[in-house]
């Protein structure tokens, strides 16, 4: 019935042992759309972005992407394939200066998607470039361990923007940052937008999920309780007696 | 510096390595020179796996083992130039490395060094069974009088092993610097991270664990004719398998250079130790130093002088 999903996911159950982190959740994405997806902590939003993005592997139901079946891919298949996403636990590659952690998708995603070499000069460029989308431009040759909390999460931002990717999934990027600073990124995830990228934004902050979503859809203990425009989803009963009960 | 300058420059380095020691007028220079050179290839093998991608390999003398005693089979068979093989010793344990990468590389930190120690006893008791290769009694090698070219046949090992050990450092800086070296030191610090970033986690440490045992089959490929008699037990030693661990730990493994150090700093120790005193302390000097290194630099010779440079600049 819609015939430009970009990502359709059916059915999808992930358990630990014998907790039901997943259970059968049904989650469709069109191409461009801007999705926000809430829960409260421990409803299952990262255990599904995992699964989606295969870190983890669900044991039930299948996730389609670009009208393509990826369950039996590995995680760096689907990274190629154009979809991208940032940790909610930043994990950056500590070895690795600043600019060279956003050289490595470019490297092994953008050149092995293309089949191309970036010639030295347009390396720099685009590191440069997504450096200066969030605001680490003057960090470029530090390393993770001098950059603060709140620039971890810009770093893991911009990793995975630098895989250019169909799909970016921001997994609670927003955390810890001020007032502006997540207008900052509020405008940067709505610039990419406007590039055809379609984005799962997670959060907690609501004045951005808001602001972002065109729709919202709503995970608790696993489930998906519900999935409509935002101001709709945030009137339905259900919904607000999920975020009381916490 | 581009990496056919490096090499040039590592060729004359080499050059002026062996004529010095020509110039020495002692046999027993290049004796020990070889030991230390074939020290240099084995740790900066050893680092190309588990210094760039961070899996400790405990089976070093495994691979050594194989190059040696494919060396022994052939010898057996036919005797052919040490060049063909070392070139010969490579593949087996090139190969054999990629086995073990397929078997083992799935298991993460301690359980891959518990696997690669596995591997280094069943290769063992099959080379210890093995008659035809000299079982458990050992096989002779006679090593021919005079060598092609030099005449004198330690020079020519020597020469051999300095080649080698240029073509090793030269490999491990060309992967440093290429986009492999990137993929490498992803694995080393996030393999969860590198996957999401699309770097193809397995296919790298595979090509890590081939290069990795590649090397060190070619180091152990021309031993018979150094020492002239191989068996199971002193070639599968603890020695190859401390030395290729702590050599590159105590120069810094994040670097070609610091193997390179590690070796030659050990391995001059160690020889002068086995003249001075005897073989017997050798390995307790490696260990002394070894835990005193991962207490007290845990990053190496490299991470002292990098972290003084720092502190310096401000
Ligand atoms: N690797 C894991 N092993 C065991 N339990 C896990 C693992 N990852 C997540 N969980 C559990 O699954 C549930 C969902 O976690 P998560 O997806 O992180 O929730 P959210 O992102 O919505 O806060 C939590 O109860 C969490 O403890
Ligand atoms: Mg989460």
């Amino acid at each position: 019935m819609m015939a430009q999903a970009l990502l359709d996911i059916v059915g999808l159950s992930k358990r630990f042992g014998g907790f039901v982190a997943l259970d059968g959740v049904d989650l469709n994405v069109k191409q461009g759309e801007r999705l926000g997806l809430i829960g409260p902590n421990g409803s299952g939003k990262s255990t599904l972005v995992n699964c989606i993005c295969g870190t983890l592997h669900n044991e039930g139901g299948s996730v389609k992407f670009d009208g393509k079946k990826i369950d039996g891919l590995i995680a760096h298949q689907r990274t190629r394939l154009g979809l991208a996403r940032s940790f909610q636990l930043p994990r950056p590659f500590v070895g690795l200066s600043i600019a060279d952690n956003l050289r490595v998708p470019l490297i092994y995603t953008v050149h092995a998607r293309e089949g191309r070499r970036f010639t030295r000069a347009e390396m720099e460029d685009h590191c440069g470039e997504f450096l200066r989308l969030v605001g680490l431009a003057d960090k470029a040759k530090k390393f993770p361990r001098d950059l603060s909390m709140v620039e971890l999460r810009k770093l893991e931002l911009a990793r995975a923007m630098a895989a250019e990717p169909k799909l970016l999934i921001a997994d609670e990027a927003m955390a810890g940052l001020s007032h502006s600073e997540v207008d900052d990124i509020l405008a940067l995830l709505a610039r990419l937008s406007e590039r055809g990228i379609t984005i799962i934004l997670i959060e907690h902050i609501m004045r951005a999920v808001m602001a972002f979503s065109q729709r919202v859809a709503v995970l608790v203990s696993g489930k998906k309780i519900a999935d409509g425009l935002p101001q709709d989803v945030m009137r339905d009963p259900e919904v607000e007696r999920a975020y009381l009960g916490q | 510096m581009r990496s056919s300058v490096f090499f040039l420059i590592a060729v004359l380095v080499g050059a002026a390595v062996f004529f010095g020691a020509r110039f020495v007028h002692n046999e027993y220079i290049f004796f020990a020179g070889f030991v230390i050179l074939q020290f240099i290839v084995l740790a900066t093998a050893w680092n190309i796996l588990g210094g760039y991608t961070g899996y400790v390999n405990f089976g070093t003398a495994a691979f050594f083992a194989l190059g040696a005693y494919s060396t022994v089979f052939i010898h057996k068979l036919y005797p052919l130039p040490i060049p063909v093989l070392i070139l010969i010793g490579g593949v087996v344990s090139g190969i054999v490395g990629l086995g073990m990468g397929y078997l083992t590389l799935r298991l993460r930190g301690a359980f891959f060094s518990i696997a690669t120690l596995a591997l280094a006893v069943v290769l063992q008791t099959l080379i210890v069974n093995w008659t035809f290769v000299g079982g458990s009694r050992g096989a002779y090698i006679i090593r021919p009088a005079t060598a092609p070219l030099i005449g004198n046949y330690i020079e020519y090992m020597f020469l051999i092993m300095l080649a080698l050990a240029i073509v090793a450092i030269t490999t491990a800086r060309v992967i440093e610097r290429s986009q492999l070296g990137y993929g490498f030191a992803t694995i080393r610090d996030d393999e969860v991270a590198a996957e999401a970033s699309g770097v193809p986690t397995l296919r790298l440490k595979l090509i890590a664990t081939t290069i990795s045992g590649a090397l060190m089959g070619m180091a152990g490929a021309p031993f018979p004719y150094y020492i002239g008699y191989v068996e199971p037990t002193s070639t599968f030693g603890l020695a190859y398998a401390v030395n290729s661990i702590a050599m590159p730990m105590i120069g810094g493994t994040t670097s070609w250079i610091g193997p390179l150090i590690g070796a030659i700093l050990l391995g001059t120790i160690q020889q002068v130790a086995t003249v001075t005193i005897s073989s017997a302390v050798n390995l307790l000097i490696v260990g002394l130093l070894l835990v005193a290194f991962v207490i007290i630099a845990p990053k190496g010779l490299i991470g002292l002088v990098q972290d003084f440079r720092r502190s310096r600049g401000g």
